[in-house]
Parts: C-alpha cells; structure tokens; sequence
C-alpha cells in the first residue's frame, strides 16, 4: 500500500541485544547527555532585573496622544469603542469650554476614558481607527494588582505625560529607551 | 565503689562527638535538599532556587520555616499514636546509623586519643543493615495509620521493594565481608588504608554496582521511587501527612541518601583515605582532619551521582522494579559471592 505522506517511519521489533538488555550503556549514554547540560547555556532571562527585548511593533499598554502643543488629540468619538473587538473601552464625551482651548485640541473631548487591561486583548484595532492620532499602542506593559478593578485604567493613566513639562514620564510612557529587537 | 568507676570523660566525649555528628548530619542534609534543587536545574539548563540569601543559599531555611508554619492536620480516623510515631521512627533510623560510620582515624586532644567515631562495634555493618531495616516500620506504620487506601498501598509497595533490595544488597556485601574477614567498618577501613591495599571497589566491582543500586533502591530514590512517585501517585505513604512531619519524612530520605553513601565510601572506597598518601607520615591531628574531609569529599561524589542519576533516568514500572531485584540482581550477587568465594579458596589452597 502506497504510504499518504513519506515520513512513516517502520518500527523496528528486533528482539535486544545482550549488550541493549543490560541497559547499563544505554544508561551511561543517557547519564553523559545530562551532564553536559551543565556546560551549556541557560537561556533563563532573570526578569526584573534582567528585560527581554520586545519586538518594534510590540503592541503594549494603550496611551493617549497630545499634540506638539501638549493638548490633548481624543476628541470622543468613539471609533476606538466600536473597533474594540474586546469591547474593553468605554468613554463619556464632554464639551470643551472657553478658555481651555491650552488643554483640548477639539471642541469636544473625553472626560472619562477607560480601558479594562483584562478584557484588552492588545490587538491595536483601537489604533488603527483612531482618527485622531490619539491612542497609541507603547512598548510597555501593565503590571500585576491585586485587584480586577486596579485594571480598569483612567485618563490619569492613560493619558501620556507632557514631553515638554514632564520629558522623563513621556519615555516611561511611550516606552523609549526599553530594549527593541531593532537594535 | 568500683561498680561506679565510669570513665565519665569518654561519657561526655563521646556525647559532644554524638552531638557534632547528628547537628552536621541534619546541616548537611539541609543543604542537600538545596542542592538537589540546583543539581536538577543546572542539568536541566536552568538557574535553580537563587532568590533566598546570596546565590539562594538560605533557601533550605525558607523552606524549613514554610513547613514549620503550615497547619499541623491529623485526619480524624487516623491512629493518632501511630500517625506520629512514623515519621519519628523514619528520622531515628536514618540518623541511627550514623553511628557506627569512622568518620576518620583519631585526634589527640587534652592528652587523650579520642576515635572519631561514635561505637567501633565488632558488628558494625549488621548494625547498620539492622537499622535500615526499621526504617520500612517508618513507612508502614506512616503508611498504615494514615487510614487512607492510597497511603497503605504506597507503605506496602515501599516495604515489598525495601524487603526485596534488602536481600540483594546484603548478599553482595558478604562478597566484601568474604575478603575483609571483618564486620567492624573501622577494621575494613583501615585494610584498605594499609599500603600496598586497594580500595575494595577494585576487588569487588561487580558487588559495588549491585550495592550501589540496591542503596538507591533502599533510599527510594528515582528510578526506585515507586512509594512516593510523586507526580503520579501524590505522594504515596505520606499522602495524609503535613506541616513538619512531612518535613521529616521527606529529610530522612536526604539523611538516609548521606549515610548509605558513607557507608559506601567506607565499604568500598577507603573510607577517610586520601589516595596515594601514606597517612602515618602526617600528625595525627592533621591526618584525622584531612581524613574528615576526605571522607565528606567522597560522600558529596556520591550524592551528586545519586541527583544526577535521579535527574536523568526515569522512574521503573513495579514489574520491571520486582524483575530487576530477584531475578537480575539476586542471582548476580549470589555469582559474585561465590566467584569470590571459590577465589579466596583458590588463592589459600595454592
């Protein structure tokens, strides 16, 4: 009978040999694999003090963008909520009044914005919507709690430090300076 | 009053030298725990136990603290006498043993030549097999007054493979006893000391290996580990027990797997003798501290072989664990006890 796929391979049921049923070489053979595992490398990463490059397009926590003059790009139109396919961003819509136009880009912006980093499945959808340029995908990513609730992030969050007032909490948002595949 | 006349300094001698013996014991199977966990990793290609202390080094008391905290549960049917007394017994026979072990030749302290070993008994190595044999009573009454099924089934699937291993482990010794002429361990010892004389693993390779195999057997060691088999059988005989006296059930295995290679150190590798150096030429003192250490060096060989054979070969089938010791390693080390014998005879007749 012709074979489907060539990589059956036939078993070989020729009875041990004396030397095969002593078991003592085979054992000896087995013994010597382990011990030269003691020369090679651990490929352990020793995580907090020891950080495994991520890819360039690791897609990590979500932050929301300000523009060149530090105001805020979301305007709340929800195309982020409707591309979720985890459903894990809700947000309230508020109008911008006079004399806040320093703070928001747009006449509308959201006063409550939250994604729930358990249902968030990091697909970048979010980002690929936003019409704005305002929620981008860093290189970071959320660290443990102890609650489901510690999860669900706000705008105080979410929303990226200023790079102007606040250079450092920009990278540590943005994830700049973590270790990339890239270099 | 000559019924009183104890040599009260050879009492407290040899209560210090029980003492250092035991509190040495029970340090260094501390740390075999510790290093059974680095040996697994490091063959394993991973960094092992290396957050507790520098390197991990207090591991072995993070791990005693964790035991020794946990609630302490005897099960409501259990036979509450028996369910303690196990692990008790278990602890007591591993460290009995220790007894008879040279742990070198002598030191002169204060005037006096103190032997460093605890009784030099002209039966030294009955004494040794008599003891480990109570260490079954550990596991069967571990066993049997958990009142658990799966506890009574692992208590008599480690007391059949202890009996069985037993039989094979003591007729290749008589192969070694056949040429030493001698049951005291101090005596066999010293042979192999006296120049000229190699180590009996020379005479005896055959026996050493069956020796060997039935120690690892009788510590339940992988590949024999069938009445704990941990990931398959949860934990066998002492399935119902927890908190310290698991602890103690599982430290006199470490105790037991560092006095049965001791005991193989002394039986066929020369005890505390440093190849190649004629010992009598040194200071006593010197010698008996080399000798020590000698001694520790040859024991530490012999528990890296027994972590490095449990981390490399699986665990037997019972089938395979019953064929190997009646029909494989009895007949052999009756071979072995009879070639030997017929070679004595030989070598006196010519």
């Amino acid at each position: 009978m012709q074979a489907l796929t060539n990589r059956a391979k036939e078993v070989s049921r020729k009875p041990m040999t004396l030397l095969e049923k002593l078991y003592l070489p085979a054992i000896a053979k087995g013994m010597l694999i382990t011990f030269s595992h003691i020369f090679k490398k651990q490929p352990t990463v020793s995580y907090p003090e020891q950080k495994r490059p991520f890819s360039p397009v690791f897609r990590g926590l979500h932050v929301l963008n300000r523009d060149e003059e530090g105001r805020e790009r979301c305007t709340a139109c929800g195309l982020c909520a409707v591309a979720c396919p985890a459903e894990a961003i809700t947000m309230e819509a508020a109008e911008r009044l006079p004399g806040e136009e320093n703070l928001y880009r747009e006449e509308k912006y959201a006063a409550k914005y939250e994604i729930n980093m358990l249902r968030c499945i990091f697909c970048g959808l979010c980002e690929e919507a936003c019409p704005k340029d305002a929620i981008y995908l860093s290189e970071t990513f959320a660290p443990a709690n102890f609650t489901r609730k510690g999860f669900i992030y706000g705008k105080d969050a979410l929303l990226i430090p200023d790079a102007k007032t606040d250079p450092e909490g920009y990278a540590k948002a943005r994830g700049i300076g973590e270790p990339t595949t890239a270099d | 009053m000559t019924l009183l006349s104890i040599d009260w300094l050879l009492l407290i001698e040899k209560l210090i030298l029980i003492a250092i013996i035991v509190f040495a014991s029970l340090g260094i199977a501390l740390y075999t725990t510790f290093a059974e966990r680095k040996v697994a990793a490091i063959l394993q290609d991973r960094p092992g136990p290396n957050r507790a202390g520098p390197f991990g080094l207090l591991q072995p008391f993070a791990d005693g603290l964790k035991l020794i905290m946990k609630e302490e549960i005897i099960p409501s049917s259990a036979s509450k006498f028996l369910f303690i007394l196990g692990p008790g017994l278990a602890m007591t026979a591993a460290l009995m043993t220790c007894a008879v072990i040279p742990w070198s030749s002598h030191v002169e302290l204060f005037d006096r030549k103190i032997d460093l070993q605890i009784a030099d008994i002209n039966i030294g190595i009955l004494y040794v097999f008599g003891v480990v044999s109570l260490g079954v009573y550990g596991i069967m009454i571990g066993g049997w007054a958990s009142n658990n099924k799966f506890s009574l089934m692992a208590a008599l699937r480690g007391a059949s493979q202890a009996i069985s291993y037993e039989l094979a482990m003591g007729i290749s010794l008589i192969a070694v006893l056949m040429i030493s002429g001698s049951l005291s361990l101090k005596t066999m010892v010293d042979q192999q000391m006296a120049p000229g004389q190699l180590w009996n693993v020379a005479y005896q390779p055959l026996g050493f290996l069956i020796f060997f195999i039935c120690a690892m057997a009788e510590c339940n060691r992988t590949p024999f580990d069938l009445p704990e088999a941990e990931n398959e059988l949860n934990f066998g005989y002492h399935q119902e027990y927890s908190s310290m006296k698991l602890g103690f059930y599982l430290f006199s295995e470490y105790v037991n797997m560092i006095m049965s290679s001791a005991i193989m150190a002394s039986l066929f590798f020369g005890g505390f003798d440093i190849p190649f150096l004629d010992e009598r030429t040194l200071a006593p003192n010197i010698a008996a501290i080399l000798g020590v250490a000698a001694l520790l060096t040859k024991i530490v060989i012999f528990i890296f072989v027994f972590m490095w054979i449990r981390w490399t070969i699986p665990r037997f089938r019972y089938d395979q664990l019953m064929n190997l010791g009646w029909k494989t390693l009895i007949p052999l080390a009756l071979f072995n006890m009879l070639v030997t014998g017929a070679f004595i005879l030989w070598r006196q007749g010519g």
